[in-house]
This record gives structure tokens, C-alpha cells and sequence, in this order.
């Protein structure tokens, strides 16, 4: 059976519903003309068609246009190799359609992924909660209005509570303090690497007599 | 002076005693522990919220998104063959194969997926078994590091270094490829890369074999991952598992069979599946995958039209002017070239308005586009289908009733990167 037989076996199924397979590129895309009965409808497709793979889920938003959200799910049949698309369209104002994870647990993520990126809710899912960006943010970065430069937003404040264990110390970096190559204190410039070098011999009191010691330079003696 | 101290000192017998008194308290009370974001096991940023009960997993809570990078943003503002480099850092352990399905999808999209000059097909089904061998040997040695062998991870690193020979000498890069082009790819295979190609298939198989010899039998391997983390033919369906993972719970689906795209329909291979679906049945699914990517490669070099040198002068891109841009030399003397090659710099190609999806055997799994055209040069929405994300979802399922070290061996299983989960 083709992917276009079992989305006409859908049309037959649900009626108005189903709107005519449309093909691209030998893709069969249906639209659901109602959100609140994609439940029924991918619960038909599992059990009677045998589409026992939800591939994906993705959304987009018709900004500008109403309704604003699209949400697709790709359903596949691995015993028959059949793919079809199912889309279905909800309004801004209401933002909210139930979910499929009773039919398909994969929808869990992909659908927890929609609420984070988009802020579409599905009623009903045992999860929701955001899950890319941190719990808190307060925009939906994959909508139209939200610039790709991002907006500022407050980070958790768990991650920085106390200061680093060696702030302060040359190789924690501070925000907004020295850079690395002023911090370190064992610094050369190249220049004037052998007069400090002399200077530090001559500092350290490393003459002759000291050189030859076994354990390293020794304590410094003052000079008299 | 420091003020004394008096200290107790219990005898051994009063010692127990307490001891058993503080028990009731600790019995049945669960410990919440963090693992990650960054454990050295859990290859990335992935971070688990596991409660215990003793040693025992209760619950597992998997914490992604710490590599978001807003890829699919990124990918509706600007053209399609702007993106390409960022398909390198989706799954960045197999480059190549993602640039393979990334053109592919557009390509489906533009309606000439199945137009592709035939040297271009054979170089991108090389590039994405190539991608396909490293990529398992990290997850191999990664997997196998953490279980405490650390030869293997030694001896997988030795391969996968001629692969990245192997990915120099073609684009110029060793990580990050970027390789293809809508259309076609960067550039022809230089010359003597294909002799490369087959002394590196010559001499990986007996150094897999050396690394099987090291694992597949060794008994405190097997006793480590045999029956561990069962996945069931049905969890693996309905969790929307893909790539080795699927395959390792006994199904027997890869899209380079059941949905063949580019050559494969002129290649032989086996698809290998486990029996069980447990952490060993992975793992030797992988193995055999390597295989019979390395017996797809030696069909490839001898049969790839042009050979070598390609002396027939076989073209490697699509012959689209609108579609692939036209060779430097045309663009400076002919009027319609340079018009071509302006329009595709600034605009983009012209897609189509509708919309596609494009699934690809990843080495990980099936990596997806969907791409949603209203015209133009820019995708309108463009979702990926990281089979990476997907895979991770299973975690809360698997976890319980895991002890807390078999974690590691369980999460080297899955075989996920963090990069393309992310995106």
C-alpha cells in the first residue's frame, strides 16, 4: 500500500477532517482541520494503518498570519515502509493542543522541545517543562519576533553563588579583571629577558660559590 | 595554645551499636545525586539527575541543552549553502555524513536529489561510510575507556587518524569538512586519494579484528554489559529509537535499504541486528557495522566511475548554472556565468515553496531535515531531527533498576554526542 492509499484510508475514516492529500516530492501531506482530534486520528493511524513510528515533530510559526502555529508529525509504518505527514494548524489566542504521547512516548521530547521553542502547550502531557533553554526563560527563541541576536535575560543564579576557590589567585580569570598575560607573574619580555635574568641571579645571590649546591639555589643570604 | 578537646572513643562493640541505631533513619530515604554536566562519562554536556536508592537507580532525569546554539535560528537567516558548515558541528564525530544529508535534503527540496552525477553519489556514499567507521571507533573506544580498557580507545584513535588524513586530502579540513555542496561537492577526490582509501580498507580490518579480540570475548567485558539495559522491540519503536540502537533490539530497518538514496541500491551489504537489545548486542552491532562499511568502501573504489584519476572526466556536480556555481574561469569571461554566480552568492538558489523531509542513516541515526520553503534562497522553518535527542530520550525508561556504575556502560551504549542533541 502507498503513502497516498493510507491517507485516503484517513480521509475515509474522518471525512472533512482530513483535507485531500496534497504530494511534493513524493511526500503525502494531509491537514487536520481540528487540533483537538489528533488524539483520535494518530491513534487510527497506529493501530489500523499500522504507522507504529512518529519520526518527528516539528512546528512553525505563521507569524503575521492566523492561525499563528503549524505543528507536523511525520508518522512512518516500519513493517510497511509507508511515511506520512500530518499537519495541523492552532491559533495564537489559544496556543494549546493535546498531546500524543499516549500513542507515541518519543512524542514526549519533541513536544516539550515545541513548548520550549515555540510555546505551543499540549494538554495532557505528563512533562512539560522546558528543555533546551534553562527553566525561568522567559522568551520562546524559535518565534518570528524573537531577533536572532537574542534578548538579554537573567541567568540562573545557582551557577555563581560564591566566588572560584583561587579568585583573585593569577590563573582564575576575573570577569572584567586583567587579562591572562598581565596576570601571570612569571612573565618574559623577550628584550629584556637577560637583564632580568641578570638581575634576578644578582637578587638571588646565585654566585659561584652557591651554583654547585645539590638542592636547588638555597636560602638567600642578604647581602652585606 | 589550642583549647583540649575531649574525645570519645567507642569500642568496636559500641561502635556497631550506634551504628545499628542510626540505620532505621537511613533506610528507604533516597539520595538525589548529580551527574554532569561535565563527567568525563557522559562524553559532552549531558547532565543526569539520578535518585538512588542505595546503589540502585530509582529514577533517572536527563538535563539537556547545555550546547544549544540556536541552529535551527541560525539556519532561517541565511542561505542553504551558508548552513553547510554548520551541519559539521551537529554530530561532530562524523562531519562528512552530516554534510551528505544536509545537501541531500536541499536537493530533494530543489527536485534534483535524483539527478546527481554518478561519481558524486559514489564520493558521497565513501564520505558517509568513511564518517561512519570514525564515528563508531570513537564511540567504541569511548565506550570501552570508561569501562576501564583503555587500549582500545588507544588503538580506535590510531584509525581514526587516517581518516582524518583521509577527510585532509579532500577538504582541506580534518574536523570540520564542510565538504559538499548543494548539488554536488566542494571538489573532485584529489589524485591518489582513492589508494589511500583502499590501504586504509586493507588495513583496518585486521586492526578491528585485534580490537574484537580484545573485547568481544573478554569475560569481564561480557559480564559488564550482557543483559544490561534491555531495550524491547516495542520501547525501541515507540521511543522512536534509530540508527544501532534500533537495530541492536532486533528490528531490521536502515534507510540506506528501506529508503535507498544516493548508490546504495548497487552496493552489498548486510544490515546486522542484535537479539537481545542489551548493551552488548549495541555494541556488536556497531562492530559489524564497521565492517560492512569498510566492504561498501572496496565496492565503492571499484566501481566508482572515472576511477581514480577520472580520466573520462565524469562531473561530480549537477549541471545547473542556478543551482551550483559555475567555475571561476567561465565566470570571468561569460556574461550569463557571472549572472549566475551573483545571484547565488548574494541570493541563493531559487527553492520552490513547499515542504520536505529528509531522513539519513547517520552513523548515530537517522538524522532529518525538514525544511519548510516558502521560496527563495532561506529556508522558512528548518527542523533537525537529531537522532541523538531522540535516542537520549529513552534514559528515563532504561536507567531504573541500573546500579549506579552501570550508568557509564549504559550511556556508552546509546552512542550519543551532545552536539547534534543539542543543536
Amino acid at each position: 500500500m502507498t503513502s497516498l492509499e493510507f491517507a485516503q484510508k484517513l480521509k475515509a475514516r474522518f471525512g472533512d477532517l482530513i483535507s485531500e492529500p496534497a504530494e511534493f516530492r513524493g511526500e503525502i501531506t494531509v491537514k487536520v482541520s481540528e487540533a483537538e482530534q489528533i488524539v483520535e486520528i494518530c491513534e487510527f493511524a497506529k493501530k489500523e494503518l499500522d504507522f507504529n513510528y512518529l519520526v518527528d515533530i516539528s512546528s512553525v510559526d505563521n507569524y503575521g498570519e492566523d492561525p499563528r502555529w503549524t505543528v507536523i508529525y511525520h508518522l512512518r509504518g516500519l513493517a510497511h515502509g509507508g511515511e506520512l505527514r500530518l499537519k495541523t494548524e492552532v491559533s495564537e489566542e489559544k496556543s494549546e493542543l493535546p498531546t500524543v504521547t499516549k500513542v507515541w512516548q518519543t512524542a514526549n521530547w519533541h513536544e516539550r522541545e515545541i513548548y520550549d521553542m515555540m510555546g505551543v502547550r499540549f494538554r495532557g502531557h505528563p512533562d512539560l517543562r522546558r528543555i533546551l533553554m534553562w527553566e525561568g526563560y522567559p522568551y520562546f527563541p524559535l518565534r518570528k519576533d524573537f531577533p536572532l541576536a537574542g534578548k538579554p535575560s537573567e541567568l540562573p543564579g545557582v551557577a555563581f553563588t560564591k566566588p572560584a576557590p583561587m579568585a583573585g589567585g593569577p590563573f582564575v580569570t576575573v570577569a572584567g579583571g586583567n587579562d591572562a598575560i598581565a596576570r601571570e607573574p612569571r612573565v618574559r619580555i623577550p628584550e629584556t629577558d637577560a637583564v632580568e635574568l641578570n638581575a634576578r641571579v644578582e637578587a638571588r645571590g646565585d654566585n659561584k660559590e652557591t651554583r654547585g649546591r645539590a638542592f636547588g639555589p638555597g636560602p638567600i643570604e642578604p647581602k652585606k | 595554645m589550642p583549647d583540649i578537646q575531649e574525645i570519645q572513643i567507642h569500642d568496636p562493640a559500641a561502635r556497631a551499636a550506634l551504628a545499628v541505631e542510626d540505620l532505621p533513619d537511613a533506610v528507604g530515604e533516597k539520595m538525589v545525586l548529580n551527574m554532569g554536566p561535565s563527567h568525563p562519562a557522559t562524553h559532552g554536556v549531558l547532565r543526569i539527575v539520578l535518585e538512588l536508592d542505595g546503589e540502585i537507580i530509582t529514577k533517572a532525569d536527563p538535563d539537556i541543552g547545555y550546547l544549544h546554539r540556536g541552529d535551527e535560528k541560525i539556519a532561517e537567516n541565511m542561505t542553504y549553502t551558508q548552513f553547510i558548515p554548520y551541519t559539521d558541528r551537529l554530530d561532530y564525530l562524523a562531519p562528512l555524513a552530516n554534510n551528505v544529508a544536509y545537501a541531500l535534503a536541499v536537493e530533494k527540496l530543489l527536485g534534483i536529489d535524483r539527478d546527481l552525477p554518478p561519481r558524486c553519489q559514489y564520493i558521497r556514499v565513501m564520505c558517509a561510510e568513511l564518517a561512519r567507521i570514525s564515528a563508531h571507533l570513537l564511540g567504541l573506544g569511548a565506550f570501552a575507556m570508561d569501562m576501564g580498557a583503555v587500549t582500545v580507545f588507544l588503538l580506535t584513535f590510531t584509525d581514526r587518524e587516517k581518516i582524518y588524513n583521509l577527510a585532509e586530502a579532500i577538504s582541506g579540513a580534518r574536523f570540520t569538512t564542510s565538504y559538499t555542496r548543494i548539488g554536488g561537492v566542494m571538489r573532485d577526490l584529489p589524485p591518489g586519494w582513492l589508494d589511500q582509501c583502499r590501504k586504509f580498507c586493507d588495513e583496518f580490518i585486521p586492526s578491528l579484528n585485534e580490537i574484537e579480540t580484545l573485547l568481544t570475548r573478554n569475560r569481564i567485558w561480557v559480564d559488564r554489559i550482557r543483559n544490561l539495559a534491555v531495550i524491547s522491540k516495542e520501547d525501541a519503536i515507540d521511543f522512536g529509537l534509530s540508527g544501532p540502537n534500533l537495530r541492536g533490539s532486533g528490528i531490521e530497518w536502515d534507510l540506506r535499504k528501506n529508503q535507498p538514496y544516493l548508490c546504495y541500491k548497487d552496493l552489498e551489504f548486510d544490515i546486522p541486528t542484535g537479539s537481545v537489545g542489551d548493551c552488548y548486542d549495541r555494541y556488536l552491532v556497531r562492530m559489524e557495522e564497521m565492517r560492512q562499511s569498510a566492504r561498501i568502501l572496496q565496492q565503492c573504489i571499484q566501481k566508482i566511475p572515472g576511477g581514480a584519476d577520472n580520466k573520462t572526466k565524469e562531473p561530480v556536480n549537477v549541471p545547473d548554472g542556478k543551482v551550483v556555481l559555475p567555475p571561476k574561469q567561465n565566470v570571468m569571461t561569460k556574461m550569463e556565468e557571472l549572472i549566475h554566480q551573483f545571484i547565488l552568492v548574494t541570493q541563493g538558489m531559487n527553492c520552490p515553496p513547499g515542504e520536505i523531509y529528509f531522513g539519513h542513516e547517520n552513523p548515530k541515526g537517522e538524522l532529518g531535515f525538514y525544511i519548510d520553503s516558502r521560496g527563495g534562497g532561506t529556508p522558512y522553518r528548518m527542523k533537525i531531527r537529531a537522532p541523538s535527542f531522540v535516542n537520549l530520550s529513552i534514559i528515563p525508561k532504561i536507567f531504573p533498576g541500573c546500579l549506579i556504575s552501570d550508568t557509564v556502560a549504559v550511556l556508552g551504549s546509546l552512542d550519543f554526542v551532545m552536539g547534534e542533541c543539542d543543536r
